[in-house]
């Protein structure tokens, strides 16, 4: 049953891992905006299709 | 086709201008239009229909971004190659700002990043400072109607801290709180099973070092406001919450220690993690209003000016001093107190009286600071430095340092002196009575009774119910401060008004007519003369006035501060001043007058009125059953009939207050008893606001304008006041509600403590059931309520439409303010 001290080890570590990189997130600011980064998001792919489609006509052109 | 401008939206009227199938409105929208185009941007118009703004005249507006101090207090990054810059743009409004912000990059190659901040309204730009300039950056955002909006406030410090305290809080203690959870399952279930039990010990010390960060990091908050609080000999709500942390931390640990049983780890973790997220919660701000604008915020960061041998250089405006020649251009700001020396002056001094009407100044005659210049360019002698101005001046009261939330006493504050020392009596009694009984126990009692009557449920009612209520009335554009501004408001019992921008609405006025019946003709050519002249008070005439045929006038000539002569057939017209018109002006004139003649004989005059929002009667109605009213007004008494036939009797007018006067009678009020709602609007209420129990600014347009104040109500919903005050009322008694509930809870928790029968398992249960129960009600009856206040369709989205097409003048709106 040593077993659980492999297991206790293994879910500290892993709690403690998904904690430092909380703190890392927040530490680079990605808690300040939550606002446009869900905007940002979607409009990502408009963008790449409205970036092909003027660049092949003026490739014709 | 509609005739609806395709970059912005506005009405485009006669003079449509057509470009690739696409109606615009002027020039400017065309252009950007153009330049969009040009570089593969027109996704713009995809994400949102007309979501553009016109550009505007900026011409030498940002001559002083080339100085190099000026770059230095901007930037909050600079190297030889790279600056960073975040500017603030009030037009950020929907995701296609966000679209072409974030592709500034392809108007411009040198910036190499720009990241929206939607919630603040700000981009932070990226740029190659070697081939392109602050400078440049900020005329190209100009340039596709974008103009970044730069005050004196930007100028005082390059980088904001932002304070992440509360989240990092907030992430250790849920952390906490799920391990040990999770660590004392074991025990919650009583599993004897052998292997478990011989690893209880290392359990209990993990939970023990789980439950170090969350005590003395994440909880530290309420020891120092607990000890602050005994200090100030105030038994605030942190008081028990800090006995109750305090003593979980020690017993469990004293339990752990001599193998007594497992602790109260998890409750303790659990306390503080909900105790942190009701602080959270009631933390709704909104970044892009700012509560705390003082004249900075409208102040330019630099001005123009003429030095002995005549150039022109840019010049910081605290570094003017008296005596210097200032150069103020058409839309800008006047920063000092000055003599005008050259051009004629047209001030608008909306900024500071709310009065939209522009005032006429002629060489000679002192120009006050705040106001903006609105024709053409015009020279001053600088007579003060800026902090001297009359009007900064306001600023050295002391009311501007003082925090209202102190010496406020909050509900829950208040609650909490009954609630520790009953408390404390609580303990006391049982223990005592333990240790006549049963000695071994009276320990074990003591400690249970102050662990389970810690007050989370009580510390969470007023967070919750605030914090929901500052979401609803954000949502109906009411935006509070805070959550004591809410409290506040449910006190008040005197209401006093500002009027001007305030009870009338900037934008719009009325005139009547007083003098012989005008012929038809002479109507006319009366409405077609107006129409050719850019006067302010023409301008509102002409939307006034019905609609007639348009004509050609014979002649027309403008004659600047005097008024308009035209001619048409047999009609010669003459608009205007009394002088003007050769009339005798008649003993003192209160209101704006036009007066008219007709081919040398005099008709008669518009007398201009203010129009009084919609709604203003009904509200004070409403009010006036429960508070004293006031209107306290800086202009003259021309309106005080007026304002006589509109409001109930026992309203008191008083007029010709200046700023320091309204802040005094508020003061000698106070001083009397009276909890006083002020609402007004202009810089020159900002000192009334800052010394009132609740300032609530008035605002046309939430995201600019608005000097300091504890709420800013958008002005279309001026007629909700009383549904406002009203809610916070009812909000107020929702709380005490949910002490009620949480009371009971205690009851049944003392119970169990009392009788020496607490098991951890009840608390971990008892503790986070309430707290939630608490969360629960608060929330929904605090929605019921603001489904309560009713949501009418706003006058202002009306005159937002009809604004274009009737005066040009106003498609700018208000918010642009010149640097």
């Amino acid at each position: 049953m040593g077993v659980i001290y492999i297991l206790l080890t293994v879910s500290v570590i892993i709690g403690v891992a998904f904690f430092i990189v909380f703190l890392m997130a927040v530490k680079s600011g990605q808690y300040d905006d939550s606002y446009t980064p869900s905007v940002r998001m979607l409009f990502e792919d408009e963008i790449v299709k409205e970036q092909t489609k003027p660049s092949t006509d003026t490739k014709t052109d | 086709m509609d005739n609806t401008c395709f970059h912005c939206g506005d009405y485009c009227g006669n003079n449509i201008i057509n470009f690739q199938d696409k109606s615009f409105c002027c020039n400017g929208c065309k252009t950007v239009f153009e330049i969009f185009n040009e570089n593969d941007l027109t996704c713009y118009y995809d994400l949102q229909n007309s979501p553009g703004a016109i550009p505007k005249e900026i011409e030498g507006k940002y001559d002083f971004l080339s100085q190099e101090n000026i770059i230095e207090k901007l930037t909050e990054f600079r190297s030889e190659i790279t600056e960073i810059t975040t500017l603030y743009i009030p037009h950020i409004h929907c995701s296609s700002c966000i679209w072409i912000l974030e592709n500034l990059n392809k108007l411009n190659p040198n910036i190499s990043d720009s990241q929206v901040n939607f919630g603040k309204k700000t981009v932070r730009v990226t740029y190659n400072s070697a081939n392109t300039s602050l400078k440049a950056v900020v005329l190209l955002l100009s340039a596709i109607g974008y103009e970044p909006y730069i005050s004196l406030n930007d100028f005082k410090s390059g980088k904001k801290d932002i304070n992440r305290t509360l989240i990092y809080k907030l992430g250790v203690a849920g952390f906490g709180f799920g391990n040990i959870m999770f660590l004392s399952f074991p025990e919650y279930f009583e599993v004897n099973e052998f292997w478990l039990e011989q690893y209880t010990p290392l359990f209990r010390w993990l939970m023990f070092a789980l439950s170090l960060p969350v005590v003395f990091y994440a909880a530290q908050d309420y020891f120092i406001s607990a000890v602050k609080g005994l200090k100030a000999k105030i038994l605030n709500i942190d008081v028990p919450i800090a006995l109750g942390i305090s003593v979980l931390f020690i017993r469990s640990t004293i339990e752990i220690i001599f193998d007594l049983g497992s602790g109260f780890f998890d409750s303790l973790a659990g306390l503080v993690f909900f105790l942190l997220i009701g602080k959270f919660f009631q933390q709704k701000t909104y970044e892009f209003l700012s509560f705390e604008r003082d004249y900075k915020s409208y102040f330019p960061i630099a001005v123009t000016k003429i030095d002995r041998e005549g150039n022109e250089n840019s010049i910081q405006v605290y570094d003017i001093e008296k005596g210097d020649r200032i150069l103020i251009r058409n839309e800008e700001l006047i920063p000092i107190d000055g003599l005008l020396i050259n051009g004629s002056a047209k001030i608008d001094y909306s900024f500071v009286t709310g009065e939209s009407q522009t005032v006429s100044k002629q060489c000679g005659d002192t120009l006050f600071a705040g106001g903006k210049q609105t024709s053409g360019v015009i020279e001053l002698e600088a007579l003060k430095s800026v902090e001297q101005s009359y009007l900064t001046q306001l600023w050295s009261n002391d009311v501007f340092n003082k925090n209202k939330e102190e010496g406020f006493t909050t509900l829950t504050n208040a609650i909490s002196k009954h609630f520790t020392i009953t408390l404390l009596a609580i303990a006391f009694i049982a223990t005592t009575f333990w240790l006549f009984t049963d000695a071994s126990k009276a320990m074990n009692v003591f400690t249970a009774v102050l662990i389970i009557a810690c007050p989370c449920a009580i510390a969470l009612s007023a967070p919750f119910t605030f914090g929901n209520m500052l979401r609803i009335f954000g949502k109906l554009k009411f935006y509070v401060k805070n959550a004591s501004v809410i409290e506040q408001l449910a006190q008040i019992n005197t209401v006093i008004f500002d009027k001007t921008g305030t009870l009338t609405s900037n934008k719009s006025s009325y005139a009547e007519y007083d003098g012989h019946v005008l012929s038809d003709t002479e109507s006319v050519v009366l409405k077609n003369s107006l129409r050719g002249s850019n006067h302010p008070l023409s301008r509102t005439l002409y939307n006034i006035l019905e609609e007639h045929n348009i004509i050609t006038l014979d002649t027309f000539e403008e004659h600047i501060g005097k008024g308009i002569e035209a001619k048409h057939d047999a009609i010669n017209l003459k608009i205007g001043s009394a002088s003007f018109v050769g009339k005798v002006e008649e003993g003192s004139v209160l209101n704006t007058t036009v007066h008219v003649s007709s081919n040398h004989i005099y008709k008669g005059k518009f007398t201009f009125y203010n129009r009084y929002r919609k709604g203003v009667s009904k509200l004070f109605n409403q009010l006036k059953h429960q508070f004293d009213l006031v209107i306290l007004s800086g202009d003259n008494e021309g309106e005080r009939d007026n304002l006589k036939k509109l409001l109930p009797t026992k309203t008191k007018l008083i007029f010709n207050q200046k700023p320091e006067d309204k802040l005094e009678f508020i003061k000698r009020h106070q001083s009397k008893g009276a909890k006083i709602l002020m609402i007004g609007d202009g810089l020159n209420d900002a000192g009334a606001l800052a010394q009132s129990n609740v300032g609530i600014a008035i605002s046309e347009d939430v995201n600019v304008f608005s000097p300091a104040c504890d709420a800013i109500l958008d002005a279309s919903k001026f007629d909700q006041l009383y549904q406002f005050i009203r809610a916070s009322k009812s909000a107020v008694k929702i709380i005490k509600w949910s002490f009620v509930l949480s009371f009971i809870y205690n009851v049944i928790g003392l119970y169990f403590a009392v009788t020496g029968q607490l098991e951890p398992v009840v608390a971990a249960i008892l503790m986070p059931l309430s707290s939630i129960s608490i969360v629960v009600f608060t929330t929904l009856a605090t929605t019921i309520l603001g489904r309560r206040i009713p949501s009418q369709p706003t006058q202002r989205e009306e005159s937002k439409r009809e604004s274009p097409i009737l005066n040009p003048s106003l498609r700018e709106g208000p918010q642009k303010v010149p640097i």
